[in-house]
């Protein structure tokens, strides 16, 4: 496949397109894409292991923090989850108050997706236009719960945080202006011609191979696959509220943009009734420390696509296994069947169609030898002679601290 | 000969181009920022830039050619300058003038071009092989509408060298509403030149960092910004000393001020443009450019030619 004349480009892990670290290693043959090489674990932290040594309640908190984007999105999926096991029946006012984060969320998450779009293929003034109105949103969202990201709303049987009529009245308002901004950004995606020109007809993804990739959220219903979490498996709220599935049968880059930008003005829809049909009530049940032996799995929608959840518990305070599948780690296969026969100058934005979190996304990995099939792993005893030999070699002798480690005894 | 000497490095010529350059960066900046809603540099910001800049450390890679990487930003500025010589500004009399310079300093403006590619050639670096590679299809690109739309506007005077086309359109004042066609291609033309969106395509960020520019820092990368800026006026002046040319036969003082204001209506008009558009791809701008740019080129210069035929005595 590689031939002479072809020349091969890294994009990451550190690279202006992409606002995480990732590695694509493009093959280039002139300016067309011959093939295209996904690496992930750049940015992998261990949070599914870090929680299984907190209480349930620390790891509401860590799970928040695996995306600052969705980060209400994890949260909801694990406390649902969580509730599950333990047989919890949560207020109707505070699933309510939870459905309309969860939609504030969307708003800025889409709104933000929009400038990433935009400055992806050129376009910095959409850029600055649409983040701009973010902060209407964020703003919003500060208001509600005391931060502009990782919200800290949820706990285990309910949420941490009532909504006021002054709160009410200025999402309202809130609303009234993003949706005015919206219907101008739905304006400018149909008239621009630059943008229709950089977007439609790249990076198609069919109907049959975004069920065969399992494609999920926006990415899948610009393919023409009707797959909404929030519609097809109700939690929260939504089971009684009233709104559409968008979906859109373009197949390509544009068709996403069109899809997301219809899903603000669902979202907007959802928030009014949300705010008008707020039951009164309680926002929270007792729950207690330990959770029942069991395990769940809970479905959540988020901005991104459906991201899965699945706890299994030890009738202890703490989790026996946490399993995060978020919606990139979906997507992500997609990605290289979009890019195929591609132009070099597609890539950024055909990645960013996605909306990739590789926060969310990122795994350990391990390399298995090709010739006996076995992993290769080296044990920690291993890593810290070779550190240590590294270091002699150059002159720095770490033996006095080596003795003080040997006395606290490395696992 | 000490009056030359002045006229070359300080007004019109060197000193008072890089001021007016750092100028006219500023003004280009300033209106992207307020069409993106936002508050933009305050006006000593790229003389800070610069400043900066020339502060740095100077890194050039190992594997490139060292005295190509280090010669080729001051080519770059030396040429753009070179070229300002030759165009009339707020006058009928540019500094030197013979005939046949319209074609010189087109071609004058075309070394900074081969000057990017060069650089990024040279500097190895795949992502500013790729920009150079791009920098050099594009070139092919635009070069021809501008080159046929600047000199249809000779034509039509009939001579070509740019003091004798701007002493024409003083004596025909009216006939510079000819060439509105060929301002619009060469206005757009002038964007790819200076390799601003939606034809920033050989420094696309997104893809290739910044392209030519990627291995470039320190004073180097001071010059070369330094040279697109000059870049910039002189454009705008070849621009403007073609096809609005109005105003030169005012009194001394207030011509100056209408050259001023023409530079900074034009460099308004780029900066609205590259506001307005996404970046396009590269097969698209070539698409544009020979599909549509070049015949409407073709046709102002059948149109001028008609003209001089008809009316023109």
């Amino acid at each position: 496949m590689y031939k002479s004349g072809d020349v091969r480009i890294p994009l990451g892990p550190q690279h202006p397109a992409l606002k995480e670290p990732e590695s694509f290693m493009i093959t280039l043959r002139g300016e067309k894409i011959t093939s295209i090489n996904i690496k992930i674990g750049y940015n992998h932290r261990g949070i599914e292991k870090a929680c299984e040594e907190r209480t349930y309640i620390q790891d509401l908190y860590l799970i928040e923090r695996i995306c600052g984007i969705c980060s209400h999105s994890h949260s909801t999926c694990f406390v649902q989850a969580v509730e599950e096991i333990a047989g919890l029946e949560v207020p109707k006012r505070a699933l309510y108050i939870r459905t309309l984060v969860a939609e504030l969320e969307r708003v800025h998450s889409h709104l933000l997706w929009l400038g990433v779009a935009g400055h992806e293929i050129g376009f910095d003034t959409l850029l600055m236009y649409t983040w701009r109105d973010r902060e209407i949103v964020m703003d919003i969202l500060a208001q509600l719960t005391g931060n502009r990201v990782n919200y800290g709303i949820n706990t285990i049987g309910g949420v941490r945080r009532d909504i006021s009529d002054d709160h009410k009245k200025d999402i309202m308002k809130a609303m009234d202006t993003l949706e005015e901004r919206t219907k101008y950004y739905v304006g400018v995606a149909q008239e621009e011609v630059t943008i229709i020109k950089r977007l439609s007809g790249v990076g198609i993804l069919k109907y049959d191979d975004a069920i065969k990739l399992a494609a999920v959220g926006p990415t899948a219903r610009a393919s023409g696959v009707k797959r909404d979490v929030r519609h097809d498996d109700p939690y929260a709220a939504y089971g009684e509220l009233d709104f559409k599935v968008i979906t859109d049968t373009r197949c390509d880059v544009y068709g996403r943009t069109v899809v997301r930008l219809l899903e603000l003005m669902e979202s907007y829809k959802i928030i009014r009734q949300v705010i008008t049909n707020l039951p009164e009530g309680p926002v929270t049940v007792k729950a207690p420390r330990k959770i029942p032996v069991g395990e769940a799995v809970s479905r959540y929608e988020a901005p991104r696509g459906e991201d899965v959840h699945y706890v299994k518990s030890n009738g202890t305070d703490k989790p026996d296994r946490v399993k995060v599948r978020p919606p990139t780690l979906a997507n992500i296969q997609a990605v290289s069947h979009m890019l195929e026969d591609r132009y070099l100058a597609d890539m950024p934005i055909v990645v960013a169609a996605i909306d990739p979190c590789f926060s969310c996304t990122d795994r350990m990995i391990s390399i298995h030898n090709l010739d006996n099939r076995k992993k290769m792993t080296i044990p920690w005893e291993d890593l810290h002679v070779q550190s240590i030999e590294w270091h002699k070699k150059r002159g720095i002798d770490f033996s006095g601290l080596n003795r003080k480690l040997r006395k606290i005894k490395i696992k | 000969m000490l009056k030359i000497l002045f006229q070359i490095l300080v007004f019109p010529g060197i000193l008072f181009l890089f001021v007016f350059a750092l100028a006219v960066e500023f003004v280009d900046r300033r209106i992207y920022a307020r069409i993106q809603n936002r508050m933009g540099p305050p006006w000593y910001q790229p003389i800070a830039d610069f400043i900066k800049l020339l502060g740095k450390e100077e890194v050039v890679p190992e594997e490139a050619d060292k005295t190509v990487f280090k010669a080729m930003p001051i080519i770059a500025l030396t040429t753009s300058i070179t070229a300002s010589f030759y165009i009339t500004l707020w006058n009928t009399k540019a500094l030197f003038s013979f005939n046949g310079d319209v074609i010189v300093v087109l071609y004058l403006l075309t070394i900074p071009t081969l000057t990017y590619f060069l650089g990024g050639w040279y500097s190895r670096s795949v992502y500013a092989m790729i920009g150079a590679v791009r920098t050099l299809t594009q070139l092919f690109a635009y070069e021809v509408p501008l080159f046929m739309a600047i000199l249809a506007s000779a034509l039509l005077a009939n001579t070509w060298s740019l003091s004798e086309i701007a002493y024409f359109y003083s004596k025909h004042p009216w006939y510079w509403m000819c060439n509105l066609m060929g301002f619009a291609i060469s206005l757009i033309a002038l964007l790819g030149k200076l390799e601003k969106t939606p034809f920033d395509i050989p420094e696309a960020e997104t893809e290739i960092v910044a392209g030519c520019f990627t291995e470039y820092g320190g004073r180097l990368l001071a010059t070369f910004r330094l040279a697109i800026n000059v870049e910039m006026v002189v454009g705008a002046s070849l621009l403007a000393a073609v096809f609005l040319p109005f105003g030169l036969n005012l009194p001394v003082g207030i011509n100056f001020i209408v050259y001023i204001v023409k530079i900074v209506f034009i460099v308004s008009l780029l900066a609205i443009l590259r506001s307005i558009f996404a970046r396009l791809r590269l097969d698209q701008m070539i698409n544009l450019c020979w599909k549509y740019f070049a015949p409407v080129a073709f046709l102002q210069v059948l149109f001028n030619l008609a003209i001089k035929e008809f009316f023109v005595k």
